[in-house]
């Protein structure tokens, strides 16, 4: 475990744009970044779920513009940093010149766990730019560890300044986060993240894992609010690692409020472990795809279940949503 | 007679193509392919079919007694490298077709618009992606009017060599750029996804057009028109499922900083197998904008036996 605190990343106003179809509105954004500034979140991420310039038919489109968003929640950040996402293939340098006008503090660069090398550009560009720079490699249970670990090595050349272990499909069970996260740690001198969604109810369980070896930086949301069962909670994790005695700095009882008053009564669509959202872990499938998946089962009236678990087979990656209706036609025939 | 032509760039791109020119034109004739890496598969494929190679770039191209003779230069580098690449060749009298994103000269899709710019000294393929869905936008805004169309292309990441990979932010921009121009879209997007799985999937490319102004009946008939039409040089380009249509009009479509818009959403999946000159059948990108630089080049070379 590393002696300095660890650094939480909160990311209910960026994943969890997933859970409500992007839909938000600024004072809500306004409201919920103050409380985790209040309780004294580290950074506060805040983009289309998909990253900036996310806003699209594939995806869905936000009910303001990112711009908008980022100025808004900056003016109410006081110690807390702010931080945008951006995937390569997505958003572009552009986006990025974008948000540091609206005053971000960090930027994030995620990529398929095998694509690294399409960050180059962007992670070079951010470093360049004075930012935080922080590599994303993204459906992180697909590839074993030591592959993992040449993308991240990649990543760290191009100057990252932390390399994240992403489990965007919620489906890395406890000895799979561990070897990872331990395999970074040893092999890279930059910092090492973790990010993980709730699918199979490892959402707390694996981050204290990561945290234990020796995770510089650790995500959340609050009431879990993020795409498929969500990530991690973020009050529960608080909770939990001030009874092991972990400082982290972040206080619990703004979180809780901003949990139940806050975020909870947004939640149109319970963000739970439900049927669908257990099977995007089981299935080792993007967890941003359960809204998209569900809108597709209704349409073409097929069992949710059965496109899921073939989207996994087909190894279907991050942002191939266009797939989602392309399996459920399959699946009619 | 035939016209010479060289190649720039002895990536996956530039060695489909010289495959291709080899194999499939009456019209070209290569005269070298052009790498900087003197170990590149590329280039000692090339010397492998008895072309001429150079590991110096445009340099070396520049130097050989053959440059005299070439009449078209394809280049296959990076948006980066044709920028340099573009004012050497205007000044050398050298007709080129531009396979990088850097979009130096216009932009030509056959089906579209590849006989508005034979006089050019420059012209540019767009992108791989740009040349799958392009087609398909142009076809619908030739019976309605398109307020938005966006597309996401799907590759093996097998398929997209190192040109492509740093050059990733170029292809997005300028494939939107295309969507726009060429296509007729108010407002274009695109997406690219590179997928890793084994075995390699065939490249996809899915189209959303956002319309009003015509019948269902229109816009098929005019999908598959065009898809047709991109088969004739691209025999493995093809509608993976029929169009699949949603009226938004009780709820129209909010697209943020733009407002409301009402219409039509069609969404067209297609799939694009390659013929397998150089990579597998796999890497539809790579054959798509081959195949269709290889058509423009042609078209220049006639015009300039014309001459």
């Amino acid at each position: 475990m590393s002696d300095t605190p660890v650094i939480v990343n909160d990311c209910t106003l960026r994943d969890g744009m997933h859970a409500l179809g992007h839909q938000y509105s600024v004072d809500q954004m306004v409201e919920i970044a103050a409380k985790l500034d209040d309780a004294n979140v580290d950074i506060v991420e805040v983009s289309h779920g998909d990253g900036l310039s996310g806003n699209s038919l594939n995806y869905g489109f936000s009910a303001h513009t990112e711009r908008e968003y980022l100025n808004a929640v900056r003016q109410v950040l006081d110690d807390t940093k702010l931080a945008a996402l951006l995937l390569p293939g997505i958003g572009t340098i552009s986006d990025i010149e974008m948000a540091i006008d609206c005053g971000i503090d960090t930027i994030r660069i995620a990529t398929h766990c095998t694509e690294a090398d399409v960050a180059r550009q962007h992670i070079e560009f951010s470093r360049q730019a004075g930012l935080d720079t922080v590599g994303f490699l993204m459906m992180a249970h697909m590839i074993p560890t030591e592959e993992l670990v040449e993308q991240a090595r990649l990543m760290e050349s191009y100057g990252a300044d932390c390399v994240y272990v992403t489990d965007s499909a919620g489906a890395l069970l406890m000895d799979e986060a561990r070897e990872r996260i331990c395999a970074l740690r040893e092999a890279l001198d930059c910092q090492v993240g973790f990010h993980n969604h709730n699918n199979l109810g490892l959402g707390v369980a694996n981050t204290i894992i990561a945290i234990e070896s020796g995770a510089d930086r650790v995500d959340g949301s609050v009431a879990g609010m993020g795409a498929g069962a969500g990530n991690c909670p973020l009050e529960v994790l608080i909770a939990v690692t001030e009874r092991m005695g972990l400082e982290t700095g972040v206080d619990l009882y703004p979180l809780l409020e901003c949990a139940d008053e806050l975020v909870r009564p947004l939640q149109k669509r319970p963000v739970q472990t439900d049927g669908n959202a257990v099977m995007l872990g089981y299935a080792g499938v993007y967890s941003s795809f359960l809204l998209h998946t569900e809108k597709a089962a209704k349409r073409f009236d097929v069992d949710s279940r059965d496109i899921l678990v073939e989207l996994g087979r087909r190894r279907m990656v991050g942002g191939q949503e266009d797939m989602i209706v392309d399996v459920a036609l399959d699946l009619l025939e | 007679m035939t016209t010479k032509a060289a190649i720039l760039g002895s990536g996956n791109i530039g060695t489909d193509l010289m495959v291709k020119m080899q194999e499939r034109s009456d019209v070209l004739e290569l005269a070298m392919l052009v790498g900087i890496d003197p170990d590149s598969e590329g280039l000692a494929r090339a010397k492998k079919r008895g072309v001429e190679i150079t590991h110096r770039g445009i340099r070396g191209l520049m130097d050989s007694p053959l440059f005299e003779e070439v009449e078209i230069v394809f280049d296959a580098t990076s948006a980066g490298a044709h920028l340099e690449h573009a004012p050497i060749l205007k000044k050398a009298g050298k007709r080129t077709v531009d396979l990088t994103p850097a979009a130096v000269g216009p932009f030509v899709v056959p089906v579209a618009n590849l006989e508005q710019h034979l006089d050019a000294t420059n012209v540019n393929m767009v992108t791989c992606g740009g040349q799958a869905t392009i087609p398909v936008v142009w076809a619908v805004s030739q019976v309605a009017d398109v307020h938005y169309a966006e597309i996401v292309a799907s590759i093996a990441s097998k398929s997209a060599g190192p040109g492509t990979r740093a050059n990733i932010d170029e292809f997005t921009v300028t494939t939107a750029r295309g969507i726009e121009e060429i296509g007729g879209a108010d407002e274009g997007k695109a997406i690219i996804i590179l997928n890793p799985a084994e075995p390699p999937l065939i490249m996809r490319d899915t189209v959303h057009v956002f319309f009003d102004g015509a019948h269902e009946g229109e816009v098929v008939d005019a999908i598959d028109e065009v898809v047709g039409r991109v088969a004739e040089y691209v025999p493995g380009y093809r509608l993976a499922k029929s169009p699949v249509f949603e009226e938004c009009i009780d709820e129209p479509l909010y697209i943020p900083g733009r407002g409301e818009l009402s219409g039509t959403r069609v969404t067209v999946f297609l799939e694009v197998e390659g013929a397998g000159d150089y990579l597998p059948k796999y890497a539809g990108n790579l054959d798509i904008m081959t195949a269709a630089a290889l058509r423009m080049g042609e078209l220049l070379a006639k015009g300039i036996s014309h001459e």
